[in-house]
């Protein structure tokens, strides 16, 4: 503690007298009163005003807390200090707070508020970490509070908030499992994210919180099983087990098949060698034929092909066998070894041998899942037999595991040089070991007939070993042995007949006694001798003994009674007068049964067919048989006994249900992850692997492409599924051959084969191509030539569907611009058939190639006037109006001649196109001649409606042309995706050209950073957004427009005053200017001193409300209401700016 | 998940508790005490203890004991490893993990904890992330705090956990870039009395000391990659380029980490760089042993053996012994029966030697077993497998790192049966 010391020197005085006391134990001095001087002294401190006086107090209080002294009650002088701007005062009393909040409720309320405005703070890691303080105070009262919190935060832009919201979920639900069906809602919510931050902790909330409801995971189960290798290592445990038992519940069993025959060939093995080889033959024979039944029951069944789904489970987890966490690996094995088909198991072998090396602890747990492994699938290991070799220094748990896993490995090959290691290990100084060694020795004798000889030889051997326990354990094992063939080593009986006179370990005398009663027939000699010895001492022997000595003497009296009968009755009455009661009881109940009397009972005429039945031999088996019952790895496993809390591995279903639950739109995952590697991949050497990857998830996803249709091509499709694939193909025999138009028959076609599909799959997952149909279908036949040529080339560059393709001519126009560009790159056949055919539909078109960009303009704006009568309804369902974004700003003029108060209509409402602001994007100076600029277009990105449309405009100003424009190696913020322009061929010099691109910036401002190549050169670029870009206007009556405005009160409302710039004093300019600074729309309204905005953020479609009541003299005030607060924080601040300069 | 954490030294006192959750009263631990004096050796107690409303999960590491108080399922390995992750951290920060360090820096040990799991569930466990969040003690550093007061939180808020290479901060700098390959590889070996090689296998590390500015990112090849069986990565590392094309593409984290750490196949034959002549015997009688140890250089490739040390766990029953060592010296602990043999460098042309006599306790009968030598040794500039790196190349930064790769062969588990 050098900083305190240090600060106590600099201080002086006042602290400086009692302080050593304070650094070190505090209860040591046992005085209350001094105890309570301390505590005064603190509270002082924690009252100054110096951040240094109370971030030293904080500091011992927190170091009482670590040492687990109680610090109660300084509590109300602490939780004052929770507003403190320190952050490091504010980090220790937060800690403080979660600690003790539960004993002081009432104080800890106190509290609330500034979290609650933590939440607020534009500052992502100060959100995050008020939630994390909130959730963690356990106190009941605030549950509404915290649920709320929760909700919020889990639609936070920032995916570290979400991810701490996911955190959140299970302190609440533990809080109040009351709430369950809410916070199952947001866990809902949460699993569609995408971010790798989040997948782990929100999949560990559903495992706390609602593991059954397994239905969640199917629409994220593949965006998990791709996400996975990114996910952290932590998360990446907790997924595959929850995996492992989804898989579980939804796939077949691979080894269906060979379950069947494995059990056969399993069983054989056990009985050959259990019994002789003379058996064999006929063993084998029924073994055969049983084997032929099964397999004719098998042919009866479909065969088994493993689903898709299931495969790319294993694929995805597989890599990560190599993690450098354990823990990791081990989950990895578990799935394997519960999900793969038998050949693909040893894969995990070389993983888990190598967590051999790891620490003792990990050792421990590994081995013990090996150990259960092993029994299942021997040949896994047996390659890696000799890692399992016993060193002396090991701790004795590991070597008794090790041990287990020798002992299961050993067969009839590799069975001598396991002995020969065992014999080692019989030497060793560890008793406990030896023993378990013995024991070993006994289960391999009993499993491998081949050297059961050869194991009793040396377990013999072991009778003359000096150390007692030895022999003991020996006794016992061998005892186990001859049970299975006495009659060939009655030798061995009498050697150890002869050891009761030294043996004293009371299991191996007893062992002995029953030996020699029960083979009382082969050493005929001896064994009156030994009942004569034992019934000398028995007065002195263990219990346990004693009851051996009298079955010995019943047992002897039945065989020989002759020479016994004496014995037998002398040992029997003092047993009679035993101490313990289960020996006079066992005593009464023997001469009952063996003493011929008058009263005897029937019994007694069996009573040698009781004593001396054939007894089975016991069967060695191992303490891990069975045991995986229990998932693997986990601590179920581990104690053999169910933890609270673990959830059952179901077994495999007998039909699988059905796949398609699973299906769900696939690009985004796949666009998302492709984002991180480009993001990780290098600069200079991109291409390579980054291509090489996305190439192979492209490859995935077309190999995907049969199981969002339900039907894999070899597994019996179904119709449905027919009908799609068929349509597939078609159109993609359409694409390809666009330029020459496809037929309206064919389109006719597939809108059927579309709409029967509509039914089928509704809700589901479509292919684009379907989607696209979809979106082509209410296109009336004579203009759907044409559009549809165009649409096939589109989607099948762009993974979305176009939505708004109509006969319009001037949007065909003013889609020119995005399009022209792209067909530039397309072949040039193409490109000029579809050219003239536009000119000939089009008579105003001009051609596209450099399209003016102020006239193009004015055309967009006259297009979307034009629009009006033929929009689509886009096809997704989470859009919040039915209108089509972009015609909301003319549908706004449009509707409001209609409303009441007509002095408000102003022609200002509509975005003022003509002055967008255009930003730069590479100065011609250090492009070489290539000058690009790009302004936020304000036009729906057809594409993706959740994408901002960003219009760049190339100026070639060179002498020379400049060819082959494109962009690489975005790098993007998670979450955050881009639709790159289409390629620009040529651009000659002195030429402008402009394209669109999308960009979802995730309803953040983050840059978008990418590379814009032309042939010769690369430059790094950005492109940030304003706040303003990144929402789109929306149409709202005055009434929506207050009714929603009710709804986002709170912390959702920023209310700034402010003064308006002179120039700016008047509806007119004001709604100029905010409509400049935010890409909003107007709401009608009722007076003229307040203007009314609404839109809603692109990429969640969160409601963005803003209105300015002007005042007398320039006053105003202006209000923002918007889900997100950060944005709205931020727009709050544009706007200012914008009015108030 | 975890539901609190407690740190226990050798003798039993429990010197730190964290509760993640709810606060468990600390006599939950007296399962664990018992079942610690039940066991010889700290290492025996079982890791995992079954209480009656707990589960008892701890590693035994630097003298310490982490415990940890687990209340449902949870995978045990993931909490193993997690607490062996505290203590690296605890090393990381402070340069030793002990008693009397974590006692020095309760505070900061306790913050710590906090940022490394919520609500039980691991949310920071990069050290690059905690570092952020919560700086290290330098010497500097502490004068700075003294003078102005101010501790070792971090004033700027961290941005790692917030990009999507978690183990690397954004903006660091250094004057002199340079990167740094450890390529250490442990011989485990078991040998038979008569020299025989029971088993044998090599386990390799590559520990890398990165200290580069920017976001390089770096590729790694080697020569012989095909000699490598079994590998685990850094999260840093690319699987999918290991895959394809057997070279180590990443982008580094700060400062010290291990790369990769690999296994070259048991079916090579490894070279075992010494040989062992020993015999070590008793008596019959029962009074007493010889004991004569003989270590020589074997298949070395020419380097020197280096820190060669043998210690031998000697027998309970032994009273005292008394040896004489050709070439460095030996300690012994009668305490423990531990005899230390430090030879330090092997020279082929006078072989070291250890012989003399060891006296039993009177009566007690002759050692069943005779014990087993642990061999130490180093060799500088040799990986045994013969792996080599190839080069290093820097994408994504301009300027010119300072690259080394150093190579080191030692001895892990070598033992040696008698």
């Amino acid at each position: 503690m050098s900083a305190s010391s240090a600060f106590n020197d600099e201080k002086g005085g006042s602290s400086n007298v009692g302080e050593p006391e304070y650094g070190h134990d505090p209860a040591s001095g046992g005085i209350f009163s001094s105890d309570y001087k301390r505590h005064d002294d603190l509270k002082e401190m924690l009252d100054s005003n110096k951040d240094s006086l109370k971030l030293e107090a904080m500091k011992r209080i927190v170091a009482m807390i670590a040492r687990g002294k109680n610090a109660s009650d300084l509590f109300p002088a602490v939780v004052k200090n929770v507003a403190c701007k320190n952050i490091e005062v504010k980090k220790l009393v937060y800690v403080y707070l979660v600690r003790y909040a539960e004993e002081q409720q009432d104080l800890a309320l106190l509290s609330i508020s500034t979290f609650q405005r933590g939440l607020k703070d534009p500052n992502q890691l100060i959100r995050a970490s008020a939630l994390r303080v909130l959730s963690s105070i356990r106190v009941t009262i605030i549950v509404p509070i915290m649920m709320l919190a929760i909700k919020e935060a889990a639609s936070d832009m920032s995916p570290y908030v979400r991810k701490t919201a996911a955190h959140a979920i299970p302190k609440l639900y533990s809080l109040d499992p009351e709430q369950k069906d809410c916070l199952i809602e947001v866990i809902e919510k949460l699993l569609a994210d995408k971010t790798t931050l989040v997948a782990g902790s929100v999949v560990m909330a559903f495992e706390e919180v609602c593991p059954e409801r397994i239905d969640l995971i199917h629409k994220n189960y593949r965006k998990l099983c791709n996400l996975l290798i990114d996910v952290e290592e932590w998360g990446q445990v907790v997924i595959i087990n929850m995996l492992t038992r989804y898989a579980r519940t939804q796939f077949l069993n691979p080894n269906m098949n060979e379950s069947l025959l494995e059990e056969g060939g399993g069983e054989k093995a056990f009985y050959g060698s259990d019994n002789d080889d003379d058996t064999d033959d006929e063993e084998d024979k029924e073994e055969k034929e049983k084997k032929k039944t099964e397999a004719t029951a098998i042919v009866k069944r479909k065969p088994y092909v493993m689903d898709p789904d299931h495969r790319l489970l294993l694929r995805n987890t597989k890599p990560l066998l190599q993690s450098r966490n354990a823990a990791v690996v081990m989950a990895v094995a578990q799935l394997y070894f519960h999900l793969a088909p038998k050949a693909e198991v040893g894969v995990i072998a070389k993983a888990l041998v190598r967590l051999m090396r790891s620490h003792s602890e990990v050792q421990y747990v590994v081995l013990q899942n090996v150990a259960t492994m092993s029994i299942k699938r021997r040949g896994m290991f047996e390659p890696y037999l000799k890692s399992f070799y016993i060193r002396s220094t090991d701790p004795t748990q590991i070597k008794v595991l090790k041990l287990e896993v020798l002992t299961n490995l050993a067969n009839e090959t590799n069975i001598s040089t396991i002995l020969r290691e065992f014999q080692t290990y019989i030497k060793s100084n560890d008793k406990d070991f030896v023993a378990a060694t013995i024991q070993a020795i006994g289960r391999c004798a009993t499993n491998i007939g081949e050297v059961r000889d050869t194991c009793l030889n040396g377990l013999v051997q072991l009778l003359s070993n000096r150390d007692e326990l030895v022999v003991a354990e020996s006794v016992v094992v061998i005892k186990k042995l001859l049970q299975m063939q006495p009659e060939q080593h009655s030798d061995i009986i009498k050697h150890m007949a002869k050891l009761t006179d030294n043996i004293q370990v009371p299991m191996a005398r007893a062992s002995i006694l029953w030996l020699i009663g029960e083979y009382c027939e082969h050493v005929p000699k001896i064994a009156p001798d030994v009942l004569r010895k034992m019934a000398k001492t028995f007065t002195n022997e263990e219990d346990i003994v004693k009851l051996q000595i009298i079955n010995l003497a019943a047992k002897l009296y039945l065989t020989n009674s002759k020479q016994t009968k004496l014995l037998t009755q002398y040992v029997l009455n003092l047993a009679k007068y035993d101490q313990n009661y289960d020996i006079r009881d066992r005593a009464r109940f023997i001469r009952q049964l063996i003493v011929p009397t008058d009263k005897s009972g029937a019994l007694s005429k069996y009573a040698k067919k009781l004593f001396l039945a054939l007894k089975p031999a016991p069967v060695l088996e191992s303490p891990f048989k069975d045991r995986d019952h229990f998932q693997l790895g986990s601590l179920s496993h581990l104690l053999n006994a169910k933890a609270g809390g673990y959830q059952v591995l179901p077994d495999w279903p007998e039909a699988a249900p059905d796949p398609s639950v699973r299906n769900v739109e696939i690009e985004e995952v796949i666009t998302s992850s492709e984002g991180r590697i480009g993001l990780l991949g290098d600069r200079r050497e991109v291409p390579e692997w980054t291509k090489c990857s996305s190439r192979e998830k492209r490859k995935e996803k077309k190999a995907d492409k049969p199981f969002y249709s339900d039907s894999e091509g070899e597994s019996g499709p179904t119709e449905s599924a027919d009908s799609d694939t068929a349509s597939g193909s078609e159109s993609g025999g359409g694409s390809e051959e666009s330029g020459s138009g496809s037929e309206s028959e064919e389109s006719n076609e597939e809108s059927e084969s579309a709409s029967e599909e509509d039914e089928e799959e509704e809700g589901k997952k479509k292919k684009k191509n379907v989607e696209k149909i979809k979106a082509r279908k209410p296109v009336p036949e004579s203009e759907s030539e044409q559009s549809s040529g165009e649409d096939e080339k589109k989607s099948e560059k762009k993974s979305k569907p176009r939505i708004g393709s109509t006969e319009s001519e001037s949007e065909e126009n003013g889609d020119s611009e995005s399009e022209s560009s792209e067909s530039e790159e397309e072949e040039s056949e193409e490109e000029s058939e579809e050219e003239t055919k536009k000119k000939k539909k089009t008579t105003a078109s001009k051609p596209p190639s450099k399209p003016p960009k102020k006239e193009n303009k004015k055309e967009k704006k006259e297009m979307s006037l034009l629009d009006f009568d033929d929009f689509d309804p886009a096809p997704s369902p989470s859009q919040v109006t039915p209108l089509n974004n972009f015609l909301s700003s003319s549908l706004v003029t449009d509707l409001e001649g209609l409303s009441l108060t007509d002095n408000v209509l102003s022609p200002t409402t509509i975005v003022p196109s003509g002055n967008l602001k255009t930003y730069e994007l590479l100065h011609r100076i250090t492009g070489e001649g290539l000058s690009v600029e790009y302004c936020f277009s304000r036009q729906p990105f057809s594409p993706d409606p959740h994408m901002v449309a960003v219009k760049i405009q190339f100026i070639n100003s060179a002498t020379s042309e400049a060819k082959s424009l494109h962009m690489e190696d975005t790098k993007l913020q998670s979450g955050m995706r881009i639709k790159e322009f289409p390629e620009i061929e040529v651009l000659p010099a002195g030429e402008t050209l402009s394209v669109v691109m999308g960009i979802d910036f995730c309803d953040s401002t983050q840059a978008a950073n990418f590379q814009l190549c032309t042939h010769t050169r690369k430059f790094f670029v950005s492109i940030q957004p304003p706040v303003g870009e990144l929402m789109m206007p929306i149409f709202m009556t005055e009434n929506e427009f207050k009714k929603e405005q009710g709804q986002l009160m709170g912390m959702n409302e920023i209310t700034e005053k402010l003064t308006l710039e002179e120039k700016c004093q008047g509806e007119h300019a004001v709604v100029q200017r905010v409509t400049a600074a935010a890409n909003l729309s107007r709401v009608p309204c009722g007076s003229d001193k307040e203007c009314r905005f609404a839109g809603k953020t692109v990429t969640s479609g969160s409601l963005v409300l803003v209105s300015v009541v002007t005042k007398e003299d320039g006053a105003a005030q202006l209000t923002v209401n918007c889900e997100k607060m950060v944005i709205g924080t931020m727009l709050v601040k544009d706007i200012l700016q914008a009015l108030t300069q | 998940m975890i539901n609190s954490l407690f740190l226990i030294n050798a003798s039993g006192d429990i010197f730190l508790e964290k509760h993640w959750k709810s606060v468990v009263s600390r006599s939950v631990c007296d399962y664990f005490l018992e079942a610690k004096e039940k066991a010889l050796e700290p290492e025996d107690v079982p890791p995992v203890i079954h209480t009656p409303h707990h589960y008892l999960i701890s590693i035994y590491r630097d003298k310490l004991f982490f415990l940890s108080v687990i209340q449902t399922e949870v995978p045990p390995l993931f909490v193993i490893e997690f607490l062996h992750r505290v203590a690296e951290m605890i090393q990381d920060y402070f340069g030793e993990c002990s008693e009397t360090v974590v006692k020095d820096n309760m505070v900061m040990v306790y913050e710590l904890l906090e940022e490394m799991l919520d609500n039980g569930f691991p949310l920071a466990t990069e050290s690059n992330v905690l570092k952020e969040m919560i700086r290290p003690p330098t010497i500097l550093r502490s004068v700075v705090n003294t003078l102005t007061g101010t501790s070792n939180v971090g004033d700027t808020l961290p941005t790692g956990q917030l990009s999507t290479i978690p183990w690397r901060r954004a903006g660091v700098k250094y004057t002199n870039n340079e990167a740094y390959f450890d390529v250490v590889e442990e011989i485990d070996a078991i040998l038979d009395q008569s020299g025989t090689t029971v088993f044998a296998e090599i386990q390799g590390v590559v520990e890398a000391c990165v200290k580069l500015s920017g976001m390089p990112d770096l590729t790694l090849s080697f020569m012989n990659p095909r000699l490598l069986d079994d590998v685990s990565f850094h999260p840093c590392v690319r699987y999918k380029r290991w895959e394809s094309e057997r070279v180590l593409s990443f982008i580094p984290p700060d400062g010290n980490f291990t790369l990769m750490t690999y296994h070259v196949n048991a079916q090579n034959l490894v070279a075992i760089p010494v040989y062992v002549k020993q015999s070590i015997s008793f008596f019959e009688s029962g009074s007493g042993g010889r004991l004569d140890v003989t270590v020589g250089p074997k298949q070395t490739m020419g380097k020197t053996v280096e820190g060669v040390v043998v210690t031998v766990h000697l027998p309970k029953t032994i009273l005292s012994i008394n040896l004489t060592a050709t070439q460095g010296s030996y300690t012994y602990d009668n305490g423990t029966k531990l005899l230390v043999w430090d030879i330090g460098k092997l020279n082929p042309q006078k072989l070291p030697n250890l012989r003399g006599s060891l006296s039993l306790q009177a009566g007690a009968p002759k050692p069943e077993e005779n014990p087993s030598l642990n061999i130490d040794l180093k060799i500088q500039q040799l990986a045994i497998s013969g792996l080599k790196v190839n080069r290093l190349d820097m994408f994504g930064e301009k300027y010119k790192p300072f690259k080394g790769v150093k190579y080191i062969t030692k001895a892990g588990k070598f033992q040696v049966r008698t």
